[in-house]
């Protein structure tokens, strides 16, 4: 089984769910011996990307040893300053990020990896961007041998779509969130648009929780038997070396955690208004939000207005050894999403033996028992488990151990297994 | 000689609301929910079974015997919401052919934490029993079937019981036989009747499975395993809850229609016959001794206390209830003891069961909580709640003792430990 995946971001730059899933899901096909040709845009930010980068050439085949040992693995990137959870907003201003920071290169003159399409000429356009990507990805895959297309998230399906016509393989779109997980019910017509052509042209979708197949069916119009549920998984690398002394720190003090995009889809302001009202039950507690997203200024704003500053902790985005620390130090994760097609963080906590308070609008909640459950908007509730969790420690400590065994058993292997059957599905389906 | 000796437990915990830590007032318990169970399982299980046994026994002119443990906080809840049950007890009782057991009144788990406590419970409850039904009980069943040597001791030393009974555990018997009656070991006087699991649960819990190699079971198919046992046991004890029948076993499953035909099929053989558990150990002598050091109980396949006390909340809400004990008794106030007692039924602690979680199963069915996390977290609240109502009384009894002593003697220093 050849796949053809058009997937996102790899460690060690991870921005979210998306990428950790992409990465899993992959890292476990490998081991499966099935072969992958991984496409994925290469990001081009200011931050981690040098001009130097801009001078590459559009595709990169990238040795798998870079990622590990992915033996089954050709990864392909192709220049884009496409980003995962992006928005028309945020690409915006990402590209006058990225503008601001070619004129300040003294006067270099930076060839233009792609005439046809430089970061000059996309009218600020996401729109056009993802076609863009589709054109790249499709004249990719006219040199790759492949058997079917497995597309993850909106900004791919475009991609998807082209390649499956031009090679007439079938397409697997997977989704991860729809635009009303992420934007309520302000959506944004032209990204629905893209979403429903993805899910409509797929032979195959694959819904990351039943709680997303429901929104496909629901809100897309899609049949359901065309939609399967995969949930995802978690990788158990982490969480080994926690104890190692160094970071055992002595405190007095509870750490409560919300790690996740600042985002009206992650609940940010019900996090804080069950702060305030444990604090009027006990003392000894921080809350700690790690993390940067568009209501970001808002919700340190509304920190103000509670009146618990003093209370309450900015992180910024954490990556990597950051985001381990910030686990071992927790005493309670919290995940009050308004609609969370799955959730890998409160896994990861698990992984870290820390026990998860979860929204009940969620797709984890499927495949976790061992956590405290509350609808979103109910924050007395919140702030009642809040308390109990930092109160009675015999509660903690069974949500960890048995939420720790829980995890353990969801394999990103059998993740990778239910892709392989309907791929096969949707190629006997022809 | 084979006796068939049917007892049924006849219990309803009282359900606690909702109560989170924001809460400040002392309702715990959830009228309604409760009241709507009540009046459910009367008109599924009490009232159509009941009716059907008097039938039964009026139709075998006093053949037909059973036995029934009915828990005080059942009585309670039946006369508030449900009082037809309560008469149709009684009419039962008045056939003369019904035996009424012993037990906690709270359906407790006192005996494995408070010697005192159980003690009261059991005499609370012999009493309640007395002046319901006018019997005054001879055999003693603790919470669960729960049950060793101390316990067998302890009911013995009471002087009032003549018999308590267990589950037929396989590793209490050994190679022995539950249809017999036993002595528990240490005892002079006392017996023991022992559960034939088996056979008890062919009908409470495998009588509507498909997948049974026996099912559909019939009542003359029962019968012919009850005959079986002429000549190698003297009495099969068949003890189950009795919301089997209509509530575990719907009435779409036939158990009624078995439980009707059932005695006149068992009564077909002349050797068989129906007997109170009195009656048992007054024609039966005890074969052996049953030595039981550790603690058993008629759950789940482990056959052990793992079901309420298994995991770290269940044994640390228990605990904290029963720390409450010394200060619930030093103050006078009947309704804080009697919220406390009411929070020591068995049920509280068995909602907080991790075992059979993951995988959900019966367990669930009795389950008000969505998860035995909830079911922690709200008992806790609740037991938060009692005890500040418990030190506040303390706070006013030192207040009020303080203010009566001499003017002229120094006021007493408020005694340490009761800020809380």
């Amino acid at each position: 089984m050849k796949v053809f995946m058009l997937g996102w971001e790899f460690p060690p730059f991870i921005s979210g769910g998306l990428g950790t899933a992409c990465y899993g899901l992959t890292k476990a096909m490998d081991q499966l011996g099935m072969k992958v040709t991984f496409v994925l845009p290469k990001i081009v930010d200011t931050k981690y990307a040098t001009h130097v980068n801009l001078l590459a050439p559009v595709f990169q085949t990238t040795s798998a040893s870079q990622f590990g040992e992915m033996k089954n693995v050709k990864f392909h990137a192709i220049t884009s300053p496409l980003q995962p959870y992006s928005t028309p907003d945020i690409y915006r201003r990402q590209i006058e990020e990225i503008l601001r920071q070619k004129h300040k290169s003294h006067g270099v003159t930076l060839p233009d990896a792609d005439d046809a399409a430089g970061p000059t000429d996309y009218n600020s356009n996401l729109y056009a961007e993802v076609h863009r990507y589709a054109i790249l990805a499709a004249q990719l895959a006219a040199t790759t041998d492949f058997d079917i297309i497995h597309a993850h998230d909106w900004m791919t399906y475009p991609a998807g779509i082209m390649v499956s016509k031009m090679s007439g393989k079938p397409l697997i779109v997977h989704v991860h969130s729809t635009e009303f997980d992420r934007s309520g019910q302000n959506v944004n017509q032209m990204i629905y648009d893209i979403e429903r052509e993805g899910m409509h042209a797929a032979h195959k979708i694959i819904a990351v929780s039943h709680f997303t197949r429901s929104i496909i069916i629901s809100r897309y119009g899609v049949p359901g038997d065309k939609v399967e549920v995969v949930h995802n998984a978690a990788d158990h690398n982490g969480g080994w070396n926690w104890t190692s002394s160094e970071n055992t720190v002595i405190r007095d003090e509870k750490i409560v955690l919300f790690l996740g995009r600042i985002t009206m889809q992650k609940g940010p302001e019900y996090f804080l208004q069950a702060a305030k009202k444990v604090l009027e039950v006990i003392d000894n507690v921080r809350f700690v939000m790690a993390g940067s997203g568009d209501m970001l200024h808002r919700t340190v704003e509304m920190v103000a207005q509670l009146g618990i500053g003093h209370k309450v902790l900015f992180t910024g985005f954490l990556r990597g050894e950051d985001v381990q620390k910030i686990y071992q130090m927790a005493d309670l994760y919290v995940m009050p999403s308004v609609s969370e097609p799955f959730g890998i963080a409160p896994l990861e906590a698990l992984n870290y033996d820390v026990p998860v308070i979860i929204s009940k609008q969620s797709g984890v909640s499927e495949v976790i028992k061992h956590a405290l459950k509350v609808d979103f908007w109910d924050v007395n509730e919140i702030a009642n488990k809040i308390i109990a969790v930092l109160k009675y420690p015999p509660l903690r400590e069974t949500l960890a151990n048995y939420g720790n065994f829980e995890v353990r058993r969801l394999r990103w292997k059998d993740t990778a297994q239910k892709c392989a059957r309907i791929y096969e599905e949707a190629l006997a389906a022809g | 000689m084979a006796s068939v000796c049917f007892y049924f437990q006849v219990h309803q915990p009282l359900r606690l609301r909702h109560y989170t830590v924001f809460d400040k007032n002392d309702q715990y318990f959830d009228d309604y929910k409760n009241a709507a169970i009540c009046r459910k399982v009367a008109n599924k299980c009490y009232l159509p079974t009941n009716r059907l046994l008097l039938d039964i026994i009026q139709r075998c002119e006093g053949r037909f015997k059973i036995a029934y443990s009915l828990t005080g906080i059942l009585l309670e809840q039946l006369l508030s919401f449900s009082p037809e049950v309560v008469s149709t007890f009684d009419a039962l009782a008045e056939t003369g052919c019904v035996e009424f057991l012993a037990e906690t009144y709270y359906h407790s788990l006192s005996f494995l934490y408070s010697r005192n406590e159980f003690l009261d419970q059991v005499n609370k409850h012999v009493e309640t029993i007395q002046s319901f039904f006018g019997q005054k009980p001879r055999v003693f069943r603790n919470t669960e079937l729960i049950y060793n040597n101390d316990l067998a001791a302890l009911i013995e030393s009471m002087g009032n019981f003549d018999a308590l009974m267990t589950e037929g555990a396989d590793h209490i018997l050994g190679s022995r036989s539950p249809n017999f009656v036993y002595r528990p070991k240490g005892c002079s006087r006392l017996k023991l009747l022992l559960k034939n699991y088996s056979l008890s649960d062919d009908i409470a819990f495998r009588f509507s499975n498909h997948d049974w190699s026996q099912w559909p079971l019939t009542a003359d198919k029962f019968a012919r395993w009850i005959n079986a046992v002429n000549g190698n046991g003297n009495v099969v004890n068949l003890f189950m809850d009795y919301e089997t029948f209509g509530e575990h076993q719907w009435e779409e499953t036939g158990i009624f229609d078995f439980m009707r035909h059932l005695p006149e099929e068992i009564l077909r053989h002349p050797d068989n016959n129906f007997k109170t558990p009195s009656e048992v150990i007054d024609s039966y002598d005890a074969v052996d001794t049953i030595d039981v050091p550790h603690l058993i109980s008629w759950a789940d396949i482990e056959r052990d206390l793992s079901a309420w006390v298994g995991n770290a909340m269940q044994s640390n809400a228990i605990h904290e209830l029963y720390r409450l004990e010394k200060k619930i008794k030093s103050i006078d106030n009947e309704k804080i003891k009697a919220d406390w007692r009411k929070l020591q039924t068995s049920d509280h602690f068995y909602y907080m069961c991790t075992k059979w979680f993951s995988d959900g199963d019966v367990h669930k069915y009795f389950n008000p909580y969505d998860s035995p996390y909830d079911s922690y977290i709200n008992f806790m609240n609740v037991l938060g709640s009692l005890n500040n109502r418990c030190s506040k009384h303390l706070a006013a009894d030192t207040e009020a003792l303080a203010g009566q002593s001499l003017g002229g003697l120094q006021k007493a220093g408020t005694p340490v430990g009761l800020k809380a």
